[in-house]
């Protein structure tokens, strides 16, 4: 037997496996997710909407009040991280604790709280944007082409 | 009591879109976060998005398409009350609370806690 002709059974071998674990791979459990999904993140917006609510009626424009709104949120965010509840929350809520302003600070924490050992700047610093950072490019180079296109065509 | 429940269903099914993504396509948490941002951003231009905060209240801004709305209806305000420099500043001004929070809480969250496990 031949060293390429190993290497072909080998070939097959992968396929016929991947074939095989994608049929005996369960399946999400679409309906429970989405149901969580939905659950846990209106209970996360209704909590914004709470502590917006209070802020307006400290005075705060309804824009004004957007800004510290968040940082409460991701304030909390920030704690339950660390206490390691956010990530048991998130298992059963999925995209509910993600798509949140509080996933957003999960995502940051989280990381860098994982590398600490590797340093405060290659290990917390550069770890806490490995998602954070590419939604801050993406979002900002979206406002300056959509700004751009705008200041042309006003 | 109208704001809550808006916002109740609002975020919630900003949420179950980002569910069935990530079941149905390969994107996984970090994709949908990225794309949430451009898409909220790209529909605050064309719009899109104020119309959903007004009905939805915390419920679109607090999702991470209302972090992409905050940038692109900064970004064309500073515009509008300043020309050009507008384009540059007006997105980070408009977000500078909750991403200067980000940063502050995170770091210190990241250092006064370890991991369990």
């Amino acid at each position: 037997m031949s060293v390429s002709d190993g290497r072909q059974g080998q070939e097959e071998f992968q396929k016929w496996y991947q074939a095989r674990f994608n049929q005996v791979k369960p399946k999400p459990p679409i309906l429970k997710n989405v149901f969580w999904a939905f659950v846990v993140g209106g209970l996360i917006c209704t909590l914004g909407q709470v502590i917006q609510t209070y802020f307006i009626s400290l005075g705060l424009s309804q824009k004004e009040a957007a800004g510290p709104t968040s940082a409460v949120l991701i304030f909390l965010a920030a704690l339950f991280t660390g206490l390691g509840v956010y990530d048991e929350l998130g298992r059963k809520a999925g995209a509910g604790s993600i798509v949140p302003i509080t996933g957003f600070a999960n995502s940051i924490v989280a990381p860098a709280m994982e590398y600490k050992r590797e340093g405060y700047v290659f290990g917390v610093g550069a770890k806490m944007f490995v998602i954070a950072g590419p939604v801050i490019v993406y979002g900002l180079v979206t406002a300056v082409l959509i700004g751009l296109a705008y200041w042309s065509f006003r | 009591m109208q704001a809550y429940i808006m916002a109740f269903v609002i975020g919630g099914l900003i949420c179950v879109i980002g569910q069935l993504l990530m079941d149905l396509t390969p994107l996984t948490p970090a994709h949908v976060l990225v794309l949430f941002v451009v898409l909220g951003g790209i529909m605050s231009g064309l719009g899109l998005y104020q119309p959903l905060v007004e009905m939805g209240g915390a419920g679109a801004t607090v999702p991470l398409p209302g972090f992409g709305h905050a940038l692109v209806s900064g970004t064309i305000e500073e515009i509008n009350k300043s020309g050009f420099t507008g384009v540059f500043s007006g997105g980070l001004k408009a977000s500078a609370f909750g991403v200067t929070a980000a940063v502050v809480f995170g770091l210190l969250a990241a250092v006064a806690f370890n991991p369990r496990g």
